[in-house]
């Protein structure tokens, strides 16, 4: 058995004639902070929603610890220890900022006590923490549907670090957020993550970000991966660079 | 501070019928009403609207009257034995419909509805049919007690039950579970990436608003000694719907702030308005929904209390 | 044999009125994109108000064939008054508004309409025969069979040819479609999606009430009558898959046929037996025979 973390093969889907994942075959180590670049269009999305189980591969498997997890739901998923941020944040809109990550925290430490509450020093201990830590910790109180885009898309990456995943999958986690804040945003991710021993896979767009952060870069094309290798190699190659870089 | 209203709400409902001895049944029955309003009140939060809850209060109505007819009579194993019963239905009709939304859910409760309103019209030799059925005179801990004395059981028992359940219910509603049905509300989706199951979060849900109006039923076939199939009927469901809205369905004293508005609305227009009853719930849910969006309890309440903090 | 056939004729024919119910639903929920509650009212405001024109057109002394074009009359009458008023005033306010509101709206209407019938015309039932002995009976075979009871099935797969051929051949079909397919680029096309909405729904009206009218040839109208008929109407809506019309017309048919197996069967089950078969087909399918989910991108 591999020692690889998520190992996909084969992953096949199409939308009528568009094939969003054409045989996608990827391994991800424990420990990797992995970035997937690509156009628009060319399937990282559907990626990450395959492996999350949101949408089931038409061929293919995916693994996690080495035990088969195609077409489980996303919640089976999710609790088998992979997280997601969504490229568009997902959060609760009538609940406040430090509500929404004390959901998570619930989901996380058990959630299925009628008579106990939700806010409770023990979840507002695991959740306050993380809004500091995304500096998210001024607007907890607020309702989200109040908060800017660039606010909620940090609170969405909060959600998915409270469930303590063994991965976690970005979905451009700097799209929406200030150039000027992007870097220290991805610092803190990335030291957030070494330290929980968390195993991160991101989309992004920002080529300066992906060569100062990743260890590995995937090149996505047409639903296919097209390069494989360390940031400083696969940036410098020219075919990326007129696919990927000419595009954004 | 908060409760200085409410127990002015409870200290009322518990005296006024000392001077006015005919209250006590209004009262009792509002109070069943507000029960069952709560169970349809739960669901809202999730976004969902059942409009078949009668059937669940008709339940725990015709669950009453066959538990007497067998010769349970003690009203507290009634209480026990109607909430239990109606649970249990609630989870299996929940299992089926909590895979639905919006107006598929609205509409398989009404058509689960339709059917138990037509089993128990037509199976004339068990239920007696649109006679409906006779409720056995209730006892308490083994002894038979006058109709006054049972009475002023029902009243005081169901004022005890409301506190009660009704601390129960709120304790729930802040508990994950409870803040997770607005939470499948607005993002059912990122609560599975949670891990979290819908599916069990509904289904609790819908189990106790089954319980709520199961409850509800028991203390009206106590009340009024007598269950018939309009009891279940679709457009008590409506009735119920109504309450739980006119109230403001956020709160756990919204459903029965709407239930005593609404009976006290019946018992002072009953010979003007009962033959188009319906017509007014009709066109007061429709104020409420143009004009009132908060509900009775929210009128009452805006500029009182913080956003965000209402519930 | 020769007990199976008529009751399935039988069957059917309740189906047939059904799916006018049901194919209204369908084609209003597709355009408008909600599901109103109060459609099952139009169907008993027909049935009633043809019976009122069936009953005045025989107590004159008019020809009694002319009860087929008073109901059909009725049909249209019903549509015409109530169709835009309501769409106009209480439908028209929910659009965009979250579907709970919606349903509450349509709900609130069903109950109004439910007493105003109440108030206009009282508790006991109403009928009209005429249309029905009218047209007799014939026996094939040795089997005798009720005339109106084919026409009703001939009649519903008519509207449902004739409402794909309106939507595939005519302009309003085009601007329907069109709507349909995507309502903000029908309106950047230029398209008065407001009067297509107006339009669809009136129509949709004009089917409920038409099924009504027809309906109240074969049984009393009393109150109730909208209730059961936006129950059943949803169950074959359901069962066909929401938006289709020829799911509709499939699922009228399993509806009739479940009726008929039901009664052969176990006839105590005959009142819920469509029920059975919309959990049934629920279960398997969700979304129904011909539907399919709307899936949010994430
Ligand atoms: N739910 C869907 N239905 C139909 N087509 C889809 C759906 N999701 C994605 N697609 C299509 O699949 C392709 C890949 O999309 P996506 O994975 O979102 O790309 P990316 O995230 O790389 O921009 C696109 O052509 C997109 O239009
Ligand atoms: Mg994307």
């Amino acid at each position: 058995m591999s020692a690889a973390l998520l190992s996909a093969a084969g992953v096949t889907l199409s939308f009528g004639g568009v094939r969003a994942a054409d045989g996608v075959d990827v391994e991800v180590d424990t420990g990797e902070f992995l970035a997937i670049i690509g156009p628009n269009g060319s399937g990282k999305t559907t990626f990450l929603n395959l492996c999350t189980g949101y949408l089931r591969p038409t061929a293919g498997s995916i693994r996690l610890e080495g035990r088969d997890i195609t077409g489980l739901s996303p919640r089976a998923i999710a609790r088998l220890g992979i997280a997601r941020a969504f490229q568009i944040p997902q959060l609760f809109a009538e609940h406040s900022l430090l509500e929404n990550v004390m959901l998570a925290v619930a989901a996380e430490q058990g959630f299925w006590r009628p008579l106990r509450p939700l806010d409770r020093p023990a979840h507002r201990k695991a959740a306050l923490p993380l809004l500091e830590l995304m500096k998210l910790d001024e607007h907890a109180e607020r309702a989200v549907s109040e908060l800017s885009e660039g606010i909620r898309k940090l609170a969405d990456i909060a959600l998915a670090l409270a469930l303590r995943p063994k991965l976690l999958l970005l979905d451009e986690p700097t799209s929406g957020v200030s150039n000027a804040e992007k870097f220290a945003l991805v610092e803190t991710l990335a030291a957030a993550l070494h330290n929980e021993n968390v195993t991160a896979v991101f989309v992004e767009h920002d080529m300066e970000v992906v060569r100062s952060y990743a260890d590995r870069v995937l090149v996505w094309d047409q639903g296919r991966i097209v390069a494989d290798g360390p940031p400083n190699a696969i940036l410098s190659d020219p075919r990326v660079l007129q696919n990927v870089v000419g595009v954004t | 501070m908060q409760l200085i209203p409410y127990a002015v709400a409870m200290a009322g409902i518990a005296t006024l019928p000392l001077a006015f001895p005919w209250l006590s049944f209004l009262f009792v029955l509002a109070i069943a009403m507000g029960f069952a309003a709560l169970g349809v009140a739960l669901l809202l939060r999730a976004g969902l609207i059942s409009i078949g809850h009668a059937m669940f209060y008709g339940l725990g109505a015709y669950a009453t009257a066959f538990l007497t007819r067998w010769g349970v009579t003690d009203l507290m194993l009634l209480l026990v034995g109607t909430a239990a019963i109606s649970a249990v239905a609630g989870t299996l009709v929940g299992a089926f419909v909590v895979r639905y939304r919006a107006i598929f859910f609205a509409m398989l409760n009404l058509a689960v509805s339709m059917v138990f309103f037509t089993l128990v019209s037509k199976l004339y030799a068990l239920t007696g049919g649109s006679d409906g059925m006779r409720v056995g005179a209730p006892t308490l801990f083994g002894r038979a007690y006058s109709r006054a004395v049972i009475e002023a059981v029902l009243l005081y028992g169901s004022l005890a039950l409301l506190v009660v359940v009704g601390f129960l219910v709120h304790r729930y509603l802040q508990s994950s579970m409870g803040q997770a049905l607005s939470a499948v509300h607005t993002n059912e989706i990122r609560l599975a990436y949670l891990g979290v199951s819908v599916r069990a979060v509904l289904l609790a849900a819908y189990a106790a608003s089954a319980a709520l109006a199961g409850i509800g039923g028991f203390l009206a076939a106590v009340a009024i000694g007598h269950v018939v199939p309009e009891m279940t009927y679709w457009t008590a469901s409506g009735q119920l719907v109504l309450v739980a809205v006119l109230g403001g369905a956020g709160t756990v004293a919204g459903p029965f702030i709407g239930a005593f508005f609404l009976e006290a609305v019946r018992s002072l227009a009953a010979g003007y308005l009962a033959e188009s009853w319906n017509l007014v719930i009709g066109v007061a849910l429709l104020v409420v929904i143009f004009f009132l969006p908060g509900g009775l309890h929210g009128l009452m309440h805006a500029g009182f209390v913080p956003r965000g903090r209402a519930a | 044999m020769s007990i199976v056939l008529p009751l399935l004729v039988d069957g059917l024919a309740e189906a047939a009125l059904i799916f006018f119910v049901a194919v209204g639903l369908t084609l209003v929920f597709s355009v408008l994109r909600i599901l109103n509650v109060a459609h099952g009212s139009f169907y008993s405001i027909g049935a009633y108000v043809a019976v009122l024109l069936g009953t005045w057109v025989i107590g004159r002394g008019y020809a009694p064939a002319l009860t087929f074009l008073s109901m059909l009359l009725a049909a249209a009458l019903v549509a015409v008054v109530l169709g835009p008023a309501i769409e106009r005033s209480f439908v028209r306010w929910t659009y965009g508004r979250p579907e709970a509101v919606q349903i509450l709206v349509t709900f609130a209407l069903f109950l109004i309409f439910e007493d105003l019938q109440k108030l206009a015309f009282g508790v006991q039932p109403y009928s009209q025969d005429a249309p029905m002995q009218l047209l007799g009976v014939s026996s094939i075979a040795g089997v005798v069979y009720l005339n109106y009871s084919i026409a009703l099935i001939v009649l519903a797969v008519a509207v449902a040819a004739g409402l794909r051929l309106l939507l595939a051949r005519t302009r309003f079909g085009k601007l329907v479609t069109a709507v349909v397919a995507d309502r903000e680029v029908a309106q950047t096309l230029g398209i008065n999606t407001e009067r297509v909405f107006v339009s669809a729904f009136t129509l949709g009206v004009f089917l409920a009430a038409l099924g009504g009218a027809l309906a109240s040839a074969t049984s009393g109208v009393a109150p109730g009558l909208g209730a059961e008929a936006i129950v059943l109407g949803f169950a074959v809506a359901a069962i066909g898959g929401l938006g289709q019309i020829e799911g509709a017309l499939l699922a009228a048919v399993i509806v009739g046929i479940s009726r008929v197996v039901a009664i052969y069967f176990m006839p105590e089950l005959q009142p819920v037996a469509p029920y059975l078969v919309m959990l049934t087909v629920l279960l398997v399918r969700p979304f129904g025979l011909f539907g399919s989910p709307a899936m949010r991108r994430l």
